[in-house]
C-alpha cells in the first residue's frame, strides 16, 4: 500500500548517513544539476506560466471588477462581501454543493467498501465483477452518461415506473426541486468503482492470520470488521476520503446536464462550479468569478486540513515509520 | 451464523454479485436499447427490448448540427485526446525522471509544491489562463486544451510515474552510467522502457479524461466547426422534445464506445496499474 508520503531526502537511498558522506555526493549533485533542470524545463514552465503566475493574477482579480474588455477596477473586499450578504444564488450554490459533498462522499465510500469486501474472496469470476463495477467510474463523468441519467429519472422513466410498482409514487425527479439533487448524488454513487479498486488493494494487504487469530479467540464477523479491517484500512479510507471530497467539491458535468444547463428546477442543481461558470463565462464578471474560485480553494484547503488533523485520531499505521 | 455447505455459500455470493452487476450496468444496457427504439417508445415503455429496431437515431444524429456532422465532432475529440496523450506521456515522464532519479537544488521544495498542485482546484488558474490564451488569439483553437498538458501541469501523472520509477532498481541506472551512458541515454534506454506500465496507465487515463472533459472544452471552443463530442451532445441538453430523443441516445451511445473499447483492451493493465500505485481518477 502506498500512501502519499514525503519524498526521501536527496541521496538518503544510496549513501548511508555518517562520516562516509563526504564531498562525493555534492560533486555528483553539482554535476547533474544542469541535466536535472533540462528534464524539468517543461514542468517548470508550466508551473510558472500556467499555475503560479495565474494564481497570483486571479488573487489580484478577486479584489477587482473585471470584464476582460476594460482594465480591472479595484473594489477591495467588495466581491467577497457581496457574495455572502447580497447574492442569494451564490448562497444557494454553496448549500447545494455542501449537501452534495456531505451526502455523496460518505455514501460512495460506504458502498465501495462493502462491495470491495464482497469481492475480497478467493472465488472465481472476480475479474469480471471488478471490471463491471469499475466501468461506471470511467463513463460516469461524461455528458453522455449524464444524458442517460436524466432520461432514467424523468417523469415516466424507468426509475419512476419501478418505484411506482413498489407503491412509491414520485414526481419526475429531474424536474422536482426536492428530488433533482438526489438523482445527481446517485450518479456520483454509481461511480463507486474507483475507490472500490483502491479498497480492494488495501484489503489484500491485511494479513489473513489476524482474522484467523481473532476468529479463534471467538470474535464474530462484525467485531473482526470493527477491530481489524477498519483500523488496518484506515490509511486507505483516509486517502479515498480526501480524494473523493476534493472531486465532489468540483463536480460540474452532471449538474450542468441534469439541470438542463441552467441549474435545474429552482436552482436545486446549481453547483458551485456551475455558478462560477455562469458568472465568469456568460456574464463576464471575471473578478467575481476569481473571488469565487479562491473561496473554493480556501474551503478545499480547510476541509483537507481538518481531515489531515483528525487523521492522528483514527488513521492507524502498523509500522512505526513517520509519515505525513 | 449457520454454516452452509461451501457450494451453497458460493452460489449465494455469485447471485449477490450478479444482482449488483445488473443494477450497475442497467443504465448502459438501457442506453444501448434506447438508441434503437422508436422515439415514442423510449420513455413510454419500460421493456428494454424495442417492439421494432429503428436506426433513424444514428442516421439523424450523425448529421449533427448547424451543417457540421457528428463525424467532425468525433474527429476533433480524437485529435484533442490523442495529442493530449502524447503531450502528457512526454512531459510528465521527463519531470518524473528528474524527481525520481536526479539531485538538484530545491528538489524537496519543488516536489512538495507539485504534490500541493494535486489538490488545487482548476478554477483558481482558469480565468488568468483564459485571459492569456485570449490575448494570444488562441481561444477557439485546440492549443489551450493541449499546451497545459505539454507543460506537465497534470501533477497527478507526474506523481504516478515518480512512484513507479522509484520502484525500478537503481543498480540498472548505475550499470548504464558505468557503461558510459549519459543521464539522457539512461533515461531513454533504461528507465523509460521499464516504466511502461506507468506510461500505459497515464495514456489510458489521459485519453478517457480528455474524451470526457466537458468544462474546459466548453470554455475554449466556440465554433461548431471546432466542437468535440461532449459539446455536440450538449446541443441536446436544451431540447426535451421526444423527436430528438432517438438522435440524442444514439450519439450518446456512440460517444461511450471508444471508452468501452479502450477499457476492454486495457482492462487488466488498468486495474492493476491503479491498484499498485494506490491512486485513482
Amino acid at each position: 500500500m502506498t500512501t502519499v508520503r514525503t519524498p526521501d531526502p536527496p541521496l538518503a537511498r544510496d549513501t548511508p548517513a555518517g562520516p562516509r558522506r563526504r564531498d562525493r555526493p555534492d560533486r555528483r549533485r553539482r554535476k547533474s544539476q544542469p541535466q536535472a533542470f533540462a528534464f524539468l524545463t517543461p514542468w517548470l514552465l508550466g508551473a510558472v506560466a500556467l499555475t503560479v503566475g495565474p494564481m497570483v493574477v486571479s488573487l489580484y482579480l478577486s479584489f477587482t471588477d473585471y470584464d476582460m474588455f476594460t482594465a480591472p477596477d479595484w473594489v477591495g473586499f467588495g466581491n467577497f462581501t457581496h457574495m455572502f450578504t447580497d447574492d442569494d444564488r451564490y448562497l444557494q450554490s454553496v448549500k447545494v454543493t455542501l449537501i452534495y459533498v456531505l451526502v455523496s462522499v460518505p455514501l460512495k465510500l460506504t458502498v465501495s467498501l462493502l462491495v470491495a469486501m464482497l469481492l475480497n474472496t478467493r472465488r472465481g469470476a472476480n475479474g469480471f465483477y471488478r471490471a463491471a463495477f469499475y466501468a461506471p467510474s470511467l463513463l460516469g463523468a461524461s455528458v453522455a452518461a449524464a444524458l442517460v441519467w436524466r432520461a432514467l429519472f424523468m417523469g415516466g422513466g424507468p426509475v419512476n415506473e419501478v418505484l411506482a410498482f413498489f407503491g412509491w409514487h414520485t414526481p419526475s425527479w429531474v424536474d422536482d426541486p426536492q428530488f433533482s439533487l438526489a438523482s445527481i448524488v446517485l450518479l456520483g454513487v454509481w461511480q463507486f468503482g474507483a475507490p472500490m479498486v483502491i479498497f480492494l488493494a488495501g484489503l489484500k494487504q491485511i494479513p489473513a492470520e489476524l482474522h484467523e487469530a481473532a476468529a479463534i479467540d471467538g470474535a464474530g464477523a462484525f467485531r473482526r470488521f470493527r477491530h481489524i479491517t477498519l483500523p488496518m484500512l484506515s490509511p486507505v479510507i483516509f486517502f479515498n476520503l480526501v480524494m473523493e471530497a476534493i472531486h465532489a467539491f468540483q463536480a460540474f458535468t452532471p449538474a450542468f446536464v441534469i439541470g438542463g444547463g441552467r441549474g435545474g428546477p429552482a436552482d436545486a442543481d446549481l453547483f458551485y462550479t456551475l455558478y462560477l461558470f455562469e458568472v465568469g463565462f456568460q456574464d463576464f464578471r471575471m473578478g467575481y468569478a476569481s473571488a469565487m474560485a479562491w473561496v473554493l480553494l480556501a474551503v478545499i484547503a480547510i476541509v483537507t486540513a481538518i481531515v489531515f488533523r483528525t487523521a492522528k485520531l483514527w488513521v492507524f499505521y502498523d509500522d512505526a515509520e513517520e509519515r505525513t | 451464523m449457520t454454516v452452509l455447505p461451501r457450494s451453497a455459500r458460493s452460489f449465494g455470493w455469485h447471485v449477490l454479485c450478479l444482482v449488483i452487476v445488473a443494477v450497475v450496468l442497467y443504465p448502459l444496457v438501457w442506453l444501448a436499447f434506447a438508441s434503437v427504439k422508436p422515439p415514442d417508445e423510449i420513455l413510454s415503455r419500460l421493456a428494454l427490448l424495442p417492439t421494432r429496431f429503428v436506426f433513424d437515431g444514428y442516421t439523424k444524429g450523425w448529421e449533427g448540427a448547424a451543417d457540421v456532422g457528428f463525424g467532425r465532432f468525433f474527429l476533433n475529440s480524437f485529435l484533442v485526446a490523442g495529442l493530449s496523450v502524447v503531450a502528457n506521456v512526454l512531459s510528465c515522464s521527463l519531470a518524473a525522471y528528474a524527481f525520481a532519479r536526479l539531485n538538484f537544488r530545491f528538489r524537496g521544495a519543488l516536489f512538495a509544491f507539485m504534490i500541493t498542485t494535486l489538490m488545487l482546484p482548476y478554477h483558481v488558474t482558469l480565468i488568468p489562463q483564459y485571459v492569456i490564451f485570449q490575448q494570444a488569439g488562441l481561444v477557439n483553437t485546440f492549443v489551450p486544451l493541449i499546451l497545459p498538458k505539454l507543460l506537465a501541469t497534470e501533477a497527478f501523472f507526474v506523481f504516478l510515474i515518480v512512484q513507479f520509477m522509484r520502484g525500478i532498481p537503481r543498480e540498472l541506472d548505475e550499470a548504464a552510467t558505468i557503461d558510459g551512458c549519459s543521464v539522457y541515454r539512461t533515461f531513454w534506454h533504461v528507465v523509460l522502457p521499464l516504466s511502461k506500465p506507468a506510461l500505459v496507465t497515464t495514456s489510458i487515463f489521459t485519453f478517457i479524461w480528455t474524451w470526457n472533459d466537458f468544462f474546459t472544452q466548453m470554455v475554449y471552443l466556440n465554433d461548431t466547426e471546432k466542437f468535440t463530442v461532449p459539446l455536440g451532445l450538449r446541443l441536446f441538453v436544451d431540447t426535451s422534445s421526444q423527436s430528438n430523443f432517438g438522435a440524442m441516445f444514439a450519439m450518446s451511445a456512440l460517444a461511450l464506445v471508444p471508452i468501452v473499447l479502450f477499457f476492454l483492451a486495457f482492462q487488466r493493465l488498468l486495474v492493476e496499474g491503479v491498484s499498485t500505485s494506490g491512486l485513482k481518477g
